[in-house]
């Protein structure tokens, strides 16, 4: 299974157009994959919270957007999601990349990691973590859910999810 | 003029467009001066009135304008090459520069020193950037709507706020009666 072409399927069989991402490693392919469809207007943004007002303005035009970043963002937009996302009600499936977890190499990304889901749950954010290649299987389910709710929506995932970082 | 006298002036020009405007002072300003369904009233997130302005101008053909402030610019600088790379025609960003950050008691910002936004937009790629004396505001918007071309404008103007109450609209209401004005 090519997990960036059946992310990329699943986004687009539930009406994704409009998607905003900030780069990592993890999430290198899946980008690229978003970038050459046709279905998806992909507008990079320099930080997240940036992004996270891209899909706000998009979703209240009609579009059904999404947002691609690492779990470091938590950390950054703590405050659009509290004030903006939530505080309107807006749907936003936040797919992460969650660094500093197992098969992590860099220390650094260890000392986010450990907050991450503890940031989520205190914010009541729907979350789910990836860490099988088969666990992919639910985020149909889950972009049902978000546009169902319309509340932000974050699905972890990990470098065993990705297959680990190589030589690195 | 002051930023309130300049939301006045530009009230009956911009009532027929979709406006997402700034947190604080410009969305009670403009929602005391002349509250439509158009107008998205930003009640918390500095910063992000632009953004949210291109994502809605790259979403729908209606014409969109971002009143945003040289405060709340400085804080989401990165929001211009994001525009410069992005180009929706029907997105007009008015940039009201009064100097100081209004809403927490016109502290100066750095774009009432050296720091020169139109200057910033241009280095980051938006092509047509307009400065504007605060009572040629009106007019410089208009032909901006009129050109149907993507535009920053940066209105230079004093610092200096009226007293208002806050806006009370729940969000959901703000953000539904929006999009049904979207819609529509």
């Amino acid at each position: 299974m090519n997990i960036d072409k059946k992310i990329t399927d699943d986004l687009v069989a539930n009406g994704i157009s409009f998607v905003t991402t900030v780069p990592c490693k993890q999430l290198a392919g899946v980008i690229e994959e978003i970038d050459a469809r046709d279905e998806i207007f992909h507008i990079p943004s320099n930080k997240e919270d940036e992004g996270m007002g891209l899909c706000a303005g998009a979703f209240m035009g009609g579009k059904r957007p999404a947002i691609i970043m690492q779990n470091t963002a938590i950390g950054v937009t703590i405050n659009t999601l509290a004030t903006l996302i939530q505080y309107y009600r807006m749907p936003l499936p936040m797919l992460i990349s969650y660094r500093g977890e197992l098969r992590e190499p860099v220390a650094c990304q260890v000392e986010m990691a450990v907050h991450t889901k503890a940031l989520l749950a205190e914010m009541k954010i729907p979350t789910y973590h990836f860490h099988h290649q088969k666990d992919v299987e639910e985020l149909d389910a889950i972009l049902k859910y978000t546009f169902m709710c319309n509340k932000p929506v974050a699905i972890l995932t990990d470098a065993n999810f990705w297959g680990g970082y190589g030589d690195q | 003029m002051i930023r309130s006298e300049i939301l006045r002036d530009i009230a009956p020009i911009i009532r027929d467009h979709l406006v997402v405007c700034n947190i604080g002072l410009p969305s009670q300003e403009l929602h005391m001066i002349d509250d439509q369904p158009t107008n998205f009233y930003m009640l918390g997130t500095m910063g992000l009135s632009s953004s949210i302005g291109l994502g809605l101008a790259l979403s729908q053909p209606k014409t969109v304008i971002s009143i945003d402030g040289d405060g709340s610019v400085l804080t989401n600088l990165g929001t211009l090459p994001t525009i410069a790379n992005n180009v929706a025609d029907n997105y007009i960003l008015l940039i009201i520069d009064n100097g100081s950050y209004g809403s927490t008691g016109d502290q100066p910002t750095y774009a009432g020193k050296k720091t020169k936004l139109e200057k910033v937009a241009e280095a980051c790629g938006c092509e047509n950037v307009v400065v504007c004396n605060d009572v040629d505001t009106g007019k410089v918007l208009q032909e901006a709507i009129d050109s149907k071309k993507m535009t920053v404008i940066v209105c230079k103007c004093d610092s200096g706020n009226i007293k208002l109450p806050v806006i009370t609209m729940d969000p959901v209401v703000i953000r539904d009666r929006f999009m049904k004005a979207v819609a529509s």
